[in-house]
């Protein structure tokens, strides 16, 4: 990979990170309301996922977004509006935390229903394959929407139809507050794609360049075949479930052993191993710090949604 | 002008609308080589092929969340569930995506979705096969809800709930679907959200829609016999609702009554009741009545099963109840 | 033995059938299972297998025929015996399978009608009738109605307008030229003129009746009249009035509440509340005025009294009034009154004794302020003089107490100025 996507990834996990950061002091101050799940220490993940595609391809997740968004080309600033419910937020200040979106950069939210949008990433697939174009629908969701029967239904009629999915559990071992062993009767999920005869991959999370890897293999298989994939990827939140979510469920020290596996400080001992220097990495982590607070800037100074953008869009057709 | 069954209406707009815009295609349970379990999309396989009409296994959540996803991102999918009973396997998909997304995402894509279902009960295939839940998915904004009780109307709604950019459930009636009626030749369409005044009558308002047009335009012709005039208001759509030609007709008569085959407790027929109320307050000689079906889930039992759905003699009933 | 086949249902909500095409003919021979006809339903055609072997004697469709399900149309039987020519008839046109259920009858189809028995108070009539009674300017209380319960509905109320009942002011707006509105049971009642009329007493007239009862039965009343010399009033109100728009006006009344008040202030004992063997003194002086409304009589309240001018108790007791008449009152216009007035004086009544509203003290009843010939310095003059008597609680206070009370009021009466102060 050339040295410029490499820098172009870590910046994404930093900004990622930092955004992530930012956003949780400002909900703590009353800035932010509602729910706000934090992708701390996922950003392998999406990163490396999301640079794997191409533009066509389409890119829906789960409630867990904000990283998604980023990698996905939308602006923190676009991002840190919606997520203080200002007009010039991804959806105006409708969406909020759970819903960010834009589709003009093929990322099609943003879903707060655990498998809901697992039948509708099928449905992009059969709108797809109806157009006869060789779209890949990218659908991420975590280890928990992998027993509701939303994901059964989705993933069955994925392979039954030949659709161009690649379904992505981004596996951060809770669904919520409850292991992955308490709630499924597999703990290993891509074991679940052995039922409907699905091809499946397990990998690495916290290693950026193994999520890429794997992501570029799948998205082949995918489009090539014409053939669903499920890719499992191992990775872990450092933060709570939501904000708010006081922990009960898991020991700190299983925490901080994580944290020893941040997977952006693993990306830079290993672009510093490929002779990147420290100094460049410093450079985007400054840049990154000033992007953000100019967002948050950019976000308070916006103005809040009128009034009448309640009544906008409940309707495409308006008389 | 041709007299043609429901059936056949509903079958001619979907072919109509196919052979017009190729993005439609038709997905569901059975549509494509078992013809339909209503026989509605019969000979649509052989026409259109296995890419256009879509089999699908029985799992409604896949159903509908894949026709809203393929809705999304630029086709126009009609897709079928065999009875609205089964609409609630996948209600997440009606109220929570389908009606909300368009909202969530500040319009960024538009949903022109039509989730065609059949439901009603009087065929004894008891009480989970059987329901009239049309309210509920009224309740709901940003979806958008037509229940035709007339051939024509069936396809003139359904050719534009096809061409509206907007998701839309049309429900069909289980026992109308040999209904006759006058259908205009050529492509018309009627627009959604407008009601219509069936009967004019100078005594009573009915209003009503689905099969409680049926029950309301026989107790029409039956109380003509006595001198009483009946004004009947077809609803067509529940969402939006047309409330102007009820109020209307109901400054006219002064007395209501309400006609459905769903459940009289939080059904169609209180939202009618409250808005004749909120808008015609002092035009009410009498209040409105209700009638509906009777609160019990619906038996097997052919006797039971008629004595608890309205029947055309509570509609008579009712009227000469509201002029005492 | 013959066997009759008759149309199956092949199809839940099959209700008929259409004979396609007999495979076997009359006089050959068919097994249990062989195919005998095909039939065509809504859906789809289908074959239809033979129950019985034997020869066909008799078909009883003809190709085309549209036959409802459960009609015979086959005869099945051995060569020779015999066939009746009888059988069951076949129609084209569809008949009607399903039996009208009797037991429906029984249920019950509308809800009990609850016993009709006309109440007291607020007049049963809907929204409609209301409406065209007030354009018409028709009193309700006069109007029998024959709706459901009692309630007077739109024909009723046109009924009584037809009958002279009263003139209508203007027609109705929304009711359409009289049409034949059919009514099943109703008998519609003759204007009432030579026999004995009954009108039910209001809810409000019930509830007056009720405290003066009980007022003056435990009340000991004693009573206290003055006459005022109203010539300062009557100019100063002339002059003041001089400044104020229409609509504005300040009345005799007015003047009269707040020289109370100010009154009451000098004889708390009349501004109070008897408690057993305690007297509680009203720490506030809010003076009560009798409002006449449809029905009966309302006391609206001016609280705190002796703080407020005289413009503004004006306006007060005259938008009271006004929300009382129109029956919109709220609770606090007629709550907490610790002294009342009543004023006839629009009746060109001279004097009258008024009952005190429990649990105040006393209550002042005003007649007309009149021009009289007067005496002064041995002259015959002309003057205005207004007579008002006070009743009050003889558990409370007394006649000197009441009279100087009486008094007091006429330096505020007759020395309007103090009024001002």
């Amino acid at each position: 990979m050339d040295k410029e996507k490499l820098l172009q990834m870590y910046y994404e996990m930093v900004l990622i990170r930092r955004l992530e950061e930012r956003g949780a002091e400002l909900y703590q101050a009353g800035k932010i309301g509602g729910f706000m799940h934090l992708y701390i220490g996922q950003e392998a993940v999406s990163t490396g996922l999301i640079a794997a595609r191409e533009p066509r391809d389409r890119v829906i997740t789960a409630y867990r977004d904000h990283g998604v968004a980023l990698n996905c080309g939308i602006s923190a600033n676009q991002v840190m509006a919606e997520l203080l419910g200002k007009v010039t937020g991804t959806s105006r200040g409708k969406g909020g935390s759970m819903h960010m979106a834009d589709v003009t950069k093929n990322f099609w939210g943003g879903h707060a229903i655990v498998g809901g949008h697992l039948p509708i990433a099928s449905g992009f697939a059969i709108g797809d394959q109806y157009a006869g174009n060789d779209n890949v629908t990218i659908c991420m969701f975590g280890d928990g929407a992998t027993n509701i029967g939303y994901f059964h239904e989705a993933l069955n009629l994925s392979k039954t139809w030949n659709l161009r999915v690649l379904w992505v559990c981004e596996n951060n071992h809770y669904g919520m507050g409850t292991a992955v062993d308490r709630a499924s009767a597999v703990s290993q999920i891509s074991q679940k794609a052995e039922g409907y005869g699905m091809a499946n991959e397990r990998v690495d999370g916290m290693d950026v360049l193994a999520v890429y890897k794997a992501s570029q293999k799948a998205l082949e298989f995918v489009r090539s075949k014409s053939e669903p994939f499920l890719l499992e990827i191992m990775t872990y939140r450092f933060r709570g479930h939501s904000m708010g979510d006081p922990e009960r469920y898991r020991k700190q020290a299983e925490v901080k052993k994580w944290e020893e596996s941040d997977p952006i400080g693993l990306y830079r001992a290993n672009l510093v191993k490929q002779k990147i220097s420290e100094a460049r990495l410093d450079e985007i982590e400054a840049r990154v710090d000033l992007e953000i607070a100019k967002a948050v800037e950019f976000a308070e100074a916006s103005p809040e949604p009128g009034m009448d953008e309640l009544f906008k869009d409940i309707y495409a057709d308006v008389d | 002008m041709a007299k043609i069954t429901m059936r056949e209406a509903i079958s001619q707009a979907l072919m109509e609308e196919m052979d017009r815009d190729p993005s439609v295609f038709i997905m569901g349970e059975e549509v494509g080589v078992w013809g339909g379990s209503y026989a509605v999309t019969k000979g649509f396989y052989d026409k259109y092929g296995p890419r256009r009409v879509k089999d699908t296994p029985i799992a409604e959540n896949a159903i509908l969340g894949g026709a809203i996803g393929a809705a999304m991102v630029g086709q126009r999918p009609v897709a079928e569930l065999m009875t609205i009973n089964f609409a609630f396997s996948a209600m997440d998909y009606i109220v929570n995506q389908a009606a909300k997304l368009h909202y969530m995402f500040a319009g960024q894509f538009t949903l022109p979705l039509v989730i065609r279902a059949v439901g009603g009960g009087g065929r004894q295939l008891g009480a989970t096969h059987s329901q009239t839940p049309d309210a509920i998915f009224a309740h709901f904004p940003g979806l958008k809800v037509i229940a035709p009780g007339t051939p024509a109307d069936a396809k003139g709604l359904l050719k534009a709930a096809i061409r509206s950019n907007d998701p839309v459930l049309f429900i069909e009636h289980a026992t109308m679907y040999q209904t006759r009626g006058e259908v205009p030749d050529g492509d018309v369409l009627i627009p959604i959200g407008k009601s219509k005044v069936q009967r004019v009558g100078s005594h009573v308002t009915v209003v009503t829609y689905s099969k409680g047009l049926e029950l309301s335009m026989k107790a029409a012709e039956e109380l003509a016999k006595e001198g009483i005039e009946v004004e009947v208001v077809d609803l067509r759509c529940l969402r939006p609702l047309d409330m102007e030609p009820v109020i209307e007709s109901f400054k006219k008569t002064n007395h209501a009554v309400v006609v459905e085959e769903g459940w009289k407790s939080y059904g169609v027929g209180s939202e009618i009741v409250a808005r004749i109320y909120e808008e015609a307050f002092d035009y009410l000689d009498a209040p409105v009545k209700r009638v509906a079906q009777k609160e019990v889930p619906l038996p097997y039992n052919r006797t039971l099963e008629q004595a608890a759905l309205p029947q055309v003699e509570d509609v008579v009933a009712a009227v000469k109840e509201v002029l005492r | 033995m013959a066997e009759t086949i008759s149309m199956p249902k092949l199809g839940f909500d099959m209700r008929e059938g259409v004979l396609v095409r007999w495979v076997k003919n009359e006089g050959e021979t068919i097994s249990k299972g062989d195919v005998l006809a095909e039939i065509e339903t809504d859906k789809a055609t289908v074959e239809v297998e033979s129950s019985a072997s034997g020869v066909v004697r008799k078909l009883l469709a003809s190709k085309g025929d549209s036959v409802p399900v459960g009609s015979a149309i086959a005869i099945i039987g051995s060569a020779d015996e015999k066939i009746e020519d009888s059988a069951a008839p076949v129609s084209s046109a569809p008949a009607k399978v399903e039996q009208k259920p009797a037991a429906a009858t029984s249920m019950p189809v509308t809800e009990a009608q609850p016993v009709a028995e006309v109440e007291s108070g607020p007049v049963k009539a809907s929204p409609l009738a209301r409406k065209v009674a007030s354009e018409s300017k028709l009193d309700l209380h006069q109007v029998q109605g024959t709706g459901p319960g009692g309630r007077i509905v739109r024909r009723d109320v046109e009924t009584a307008l037809a009958s002279g009942k009263a003139a209508p002011a203007a027609a109705p707006v929304s009711a359409p030229a009289a049409k034949a509105v059919p009514q099943p049971a109703a008998a519609v009642f003759a204007p009432v003129s030579h026999s004995d009329e009954i009108i039910q007493t209001t809810k409000l007239r019930q509830a007056i009746g009720r405290r003066l009862v009980e007022s003056k039965q435990n009340l000991p009343h004693f009573y206290v009249s003055h006459e005022y010399n109203m010539d300062a009033l009557n100019a100063l109100r002339k002059q003041i009035n001089g400044m104020l728009p229409e609509g504005e006006k300040i009345s005799v009344n007015d003047f009269i509440v707040k020289a109370c008040a100010l009154a009451l202030r000098e004889f708390p004992n009349l501004n109070s509340s008897l408690n057993g063997t305690e007297i509680m003194r009203h720490g506030g002086v809010n003076v009560g005025v009798a409002v006449t409304v449809p029905g009966g009589l309302m006391t609206v309240v001016v609280k705190d009294t002796d703080q407020k001018p005289l413009r503004q108790i004006s306006m007060e007791v005259k938008s009271m009034a006004v929300r009382a008449r129109d029956g919109k009152v709220k609770p606090e216009d007629v709550d907490g009154s610790t002294f009342s007035t009543s004023n006839l004086g629009m009746y060109d009544v001279e004097n009258f004794i008024a009952i005190i509203n429990p649990p105040e003290a006393a209550i002042l009843a005003i007649g007309s302020a009149r021009e009289v010939p007067v005496a002064e310095n041995g002259q015959i003059k002309v003057g205005s003089r207004m007579k008002a008597t006070v009743s009050v609680d003889h558990r409370i206070s007394d006649g000197a107490e009441a009279a100087q009370f009486m008094q007091s009021l006429a330096k505020y009466l007759e020395e309007p100025m103090r009024l001002m102060l």
